[in-house]
């Protein structure tokens, strides 16, 4: 993992800016869908995709590609607008997102779009299929896999008990090359996790299951590239890196509230978002630059 | 015909658990592609697929008692170009993991073959917990799945083969007894083709064609042999792939007999003969008497004992061609 560099950084910031004005954009026209995820994990995936990813927008079937597999399908705004961004596909596209005969359907399905590595939206099983690749690349190239095979997770997800069956199986075969990321929202669709199934603790639980943990502020890219690099140096063990996010983080009046997980914002509500990521709302540690 | 087993209704006819056949194919198929992985869910031995794992320990995978996670691992797997296979019970694998396969197999278009043990009624003494008479309903209802009820060990093992050589979902249903050996080595075997096993010596005015697929295929065409006697003339036709089904084999098959049977050990809602009913009733209404279990669950009992209990046993089926003569 390269070092990133202060330019770099604020770069990446400047795009992760750009990401959530296109998922608030997105989200007004399609006037349905998820809001406080997308955003929350607008600087993980900014970096993935414009830093940590080994990876092709103009030839996304490229075999030696890592892999990020979206197991928090509904998240899947921000994994358009990165894509879109990074070259997969038009960002005026970005428009046709949950309407007929587009390509964005409101749970990403890898045939409809080149680039989406899994089908996915019923929580839970993302892991297990991010596990299932990393097996079959290690049967091949066995501790000299140099792929990365990257599963993105909800916190609320984890409720989930096949999450668990592939949590064991990946600390049972020691599969280094995968690095799964938790977006630690602490909100799913009902409230607070920690009143509809409490998780902590968290890194212990993994800990226990044979996993490498670490914990990470979410919106520092810095921090995020770190623990990636981390994971990516780990032996003969899978990572997890819990990223400590704040849902709908870059629009004061979506963050931290839990009934924007799954509601999209109305016109006014989108124009007054995009005026604030516009001015960058005194949030941004590249504004203050 | 059809180079069947000359010995198919001899008393000591040769018998083997249909699963058998899927554990020598899995290892078949293992040896003739080193794409071919097997994963089992603490399962395998009752599944046969330690006949693989046991010559290819660094191809197979122990999943534990985790049938949903198999699913979609088995998904992964497949999306780096291995051509996986999962096996459990099928109470468990297609049944507990049923959403997984839909979404992260069917609906990925993911090239994972399933392997249900166990199932029907013939498992026996376990009880209802453990026969799947549903798992028919629930895989062909799936786009994309293929379904196969093979009727023997070695029709399994051309099953597994067949399923291992073609690309999507496949789901193989698969029995626990030993079920007579009916056809041979030279028998064809192709996905999406049904077989005539039965013909009558002679042709009355009464005449039955009998659909039937697995276990009970034998059984079926013991009725029709014996119906013979009685001067009915009962065909029997093997539809070992429930989907793609043989649309012109059906059709043909009824248009020569007039009346249907179908014959099946599973839940008549949905099944085979169910799937059998949504072809004729579009192209071709011909009356058909369902043989299979009525809307009740299994229990405790020996194999023999729950078939005839349940109504699927050879005097059953005699008296189904009779009830669709007389209807």
């Amino acid at each position: 993992m390269s070092h990133l560099h202060d330019d770099k950084i604020k770069e990446l910031e400047i795009k992760a800016n750009e990401i959530r004005k296109s998922i608030i954009e997105m989200l007004v026209e399609a006037g349905s869908g998820h809001t406080a995820g997308p955003l929350g994990m607008a600087d993980v995936f900014t970096l993935l995709y414009f830093h940590t990813l080994k990876h092709d927008p103009k030839n996304p079937d490229w075999e030696d590609r890592d892999r990020l597999i979206l197991s928090n399908g509904h998240i899947c705004p921000l994994l358009y607008a990165v894509m879109a961004h990074s070259g997969y596909f038009p960002i005026e596209e970005l428009k046709t997102l949950r309407k007929l005969g587009s390509r964005l359907q409101g749970h990403p399905h890898r045939e409809y779009l080149p680039g989406i590595e899994t089908s996915s939206g019923p929580l839970g099983s993302g892991l297990s299929q991010a596990v299932g690749m990393a097996l079959a690349d290690r049967m091949d190239s066995g501790q000299k896999s140099n792929k990365f095979f990257y599963c993105s997770l909800g916190d609320g997800e984890l409720d989930c008990g096949q999450g668990w069956e592939a949590i064991m199986l990946a600390g049972k075969e020691k599969l280094h090359n995968i690095i799964g990321i938790i977006d630690r929202n602490n909100i799913q669709i009902d409230g607070y996790t920690s009143d509809v199934m409490p998780l902590e603790p968290l890194k212990e639980k993994f800990e226990f299951f044979g996993w490498h943990v670490q914990e990470v502020d979410g919106h520092n890219m810095e921090s995020v590239n770190e623990a990636i690099g981390q994971a990516q140096a780990v032996f003969a063990q899978p990572s997890i890196i819990i990223a400590n996010t704040i849902p709908g983080k870059g629009v004061e009046n979506f963050e931290r509230d839990f009934k924007w997980h799954g509601m999209p914002p109305n016109k006014e509500q989108g124009a007054e978002a995009l005026n604030e990521l516009r001015t960058l709302g005194g949030k941004i540690k590249s504004e203050h630059e | 015909m059809n180079n069947l087993n000359p010995k198919i209704f001899d008393k000591d006819v040769e018998q083997v658990p249909i699963r058998q056949g899927y554990g020598e194919g899995l290892l078949q198929a293992g040896e003739e592609n080193e794409k071919v992985v097997a994963l089992c869910a603490d399962l395998t031995g009752s599944t046969k697929t330690s006949i693989f794992s046991d010559k290819y320990p660094e191809r197979f995978i122990q999943m534990g008692i985790a049938e949903q996670s198999m699913a979609s691992v088995a998904s992964g797997l497949a999306a780096m170009g291995k051509v996986p296979f999962i096996a459990s019970y099928a109470m468990f694998s297609p049944g507990r993991n049923w959403e997984q396969i839909r979404t992260t197999i069917c609906y990925n278009d993911s090239n994972v073959k399933i392997a249900g043990a166990h199932a029907g009624v013939s498992v026996g003494p376990d009880g209802g917990t453990h026969q799947a008479i549903e798992d028919i309903a629930i895989t062909r209802v799936i786009p994309r799945m293929t379904v196969i009820a093979p009727c023997d060990a070695i029709e399994a093992k051309k099953a597994t083969l067949a399923a291992a050589s073609m690309v999507g979902p496949v789901y193989i249903r698969l029995a626990r007894e030993k079920t007579p050996i009916i056809t041979t080595e030279e028998t064809s075997f192709e996905i999406g083709k049904s077989q005539i096993f039965y013909t009558p010596q002679e042709e009355t005015d009464k005449k039955v064609g009998i659909i039937a697929c697995g276990a009970l295929v034998h059984q079926s065409m013991m009725a029709a042999k014996e119906l013979e006697d009685e001067g009915i003339s009962v065909g029997v036709l093997n539809l070992a792939t429930i989907k793609p089904i043989d649309t012109a084999g059906i059709l043909s098959f009824a248009k020569e007999y007039g009346k249907i049977v179908t014959v099946e050990e599973h839940q008549v809602h949905g099944g085979m003969g169910s799937a059998v009913a949504e072809v004729l009733a579009k192209d071709h209404p011909t009356k058909i008497e369902f043989i299979g279990v009525q809307d009740k669950f299994g229990q405790s009992g020996k194999p023999d004992e729950l078939i005839t209990h349940y109504g699927m046993d050879k005097e059953s089926i005699k008296e189904a061609v009779k009830r669709v003569l007389t209807e």
